[in-house]
């Protein structure tokens, strides 16, 4: 699958990644839905690292979208949030 | 519906939301080419704000540092003259200079930190807006409407996608770059008013004018000295016996030279 991790780019993990990181995403969505960023701040950052770590970057001129959309690195829970709603940070 | 899962579709849905209301998806090539040339140049623009924002920082870190060298090599005069008191004064300016140092220093990494990311957004951008305009012609002399729909889907989706991730690096970047701005136009003016304790680069420098007295006194002390050594060695000739005492009462009397406010000379380093 095609991992988009924002502000880095595309990167090619192996399927088999999918359930390690359904675990960290459960774990960051109970942070999220608690308002907790010092409970947020490592679980992104392990779920980031775990993905750079495994992932193989998509040559530039590739035009492939993404199978999964990660937030950047130093996101906030506001920004996570602001993701998730429709009016959110991406510019229209 | 988990926080990733979520988070993909809503980019997508946002990125692509454009371009669904071209009726030929042909238009929708076209105009997707047009937004990741504006795109393009929005991104080259977030990095110079940025680098011009870094070589700010730069520029104020070098003027505190020099002042904290200079501070530094007051603090030895005073201290090597007995001026103990000045000595505390010089130094207690250099400390109060090291926070807003550090804070610099830690806006300075940000900045570079962010033009290192644009830079290769905008190189990432680039390659693909490139491979995105040959799929575009090839796909127009090639497939009629109808057809073309398809081929144009995961192109176009796949550039929305870059797109709206740089959109979102370059916003996230001027934002914060604005802030910084706004920071670093508060020390320039703290500096400009003198209470960041530019104390060095003005011709008001009182520790300076005070070293100043303080060294020619010590220099008339010297000299006196070497010409007692003089005198009791045997070897002095007597003029000089005669003026020592007068230059002594001049340079001793520190308090005269304080009235003057004249610039320091040696203020220009």
């Amino acid at each position: 699958m095609i991992v988009r991790i924002l502000g880095e780019g595309q990167l090619a993990v192996d399927d088999a990644m999918a359930d390690e990181l359904n675990q960290l995403d459960v774990k960051l969505e109970a942070a999220v839905n608690a308002g907790d960023e010092a409970a947020l701040r490592p679980i992104l950052a392990e779920l980031l690292a775990r993905i750079r770590a495994v992932g193989t970057p998509v040559p530039a001129d590739t035009l492939e979208p993404s199978d999964v959309i990660l937030p950047y690195a130093d996101a906030s829970i506001a920004d996570v949030r602001g993701l998730l709603s429709d009016e959110g940070l991406i510019p229209g | 519906m988990s926080v990733v899962k979520r988070v993909s579709m809503i980019f997508k849905a946002k990125a692509n939301r454009a371009l669904d209301k071209m009726e030929d998806p042909r238009e929708t090539l076209d105009y997707s080419y047009q937004r990741q040339l504006e795109m393009l140049t929005q991104v080259r623009r977030g990095v110079a704000d940025v680098a011009t924002s870094r070589k700010r920082v730069e520029l104020q870190m070098n003027a505190l540092q020099q002042q904290q060298t200079k501070l530094d090599g007051q603090a030895r005069t005073a201290l090597g003259g007995g001026r103990e008191d000045l000595a505390r004064e010089a130094l207690t300016r250099k400390s109060a200079l090291q926070s807003q140092l550090t804070d610099l220093q830690t806006q300075y990494q940000s900045l570079q930190a962010d033009e290192e990311k644009l830079t290769a957004a905008s190189q990432r951008l680039q390659a693909k807006v490139e491979a995105f305009r040959t799929q575009k012609e090839t796909i127009k002399a090639t497939y009629t409407a109808a057809e073309a729909q398809t081929r144009i889907g995961e192109a176009v989706s796949g550039i929305s996608e870059e797109m709206g991730d740089v959109g979102m690096a370059v916003q996230r970047a001027q934002d914060k770059t604005a802030q910084m701005q706004a920071r670093a136009g508060a020390i320039d003016e703290l500096m400009a008013s003198g209470a960041l304790d530019d104390v060095t680069a003005q011709p008001n420098d009182d520790i300076q004018r005070e070293l100043d007295q303080m060294g020619g006194s010590h220099d008339v002390d010297r000299e006196l000295e070497r010409l007692k050594g003089e005198l009791d060695q045997g070897e002095a000739p007597r003029e000089i016996e005669g003026s020592a005492p007068g230059a002594a009462g001049t340079a001793g009397n520190g308090q005269a030279g304080k009235a003057a406010d004249q610039p320091q000379a040696g203020d220009g380093s």
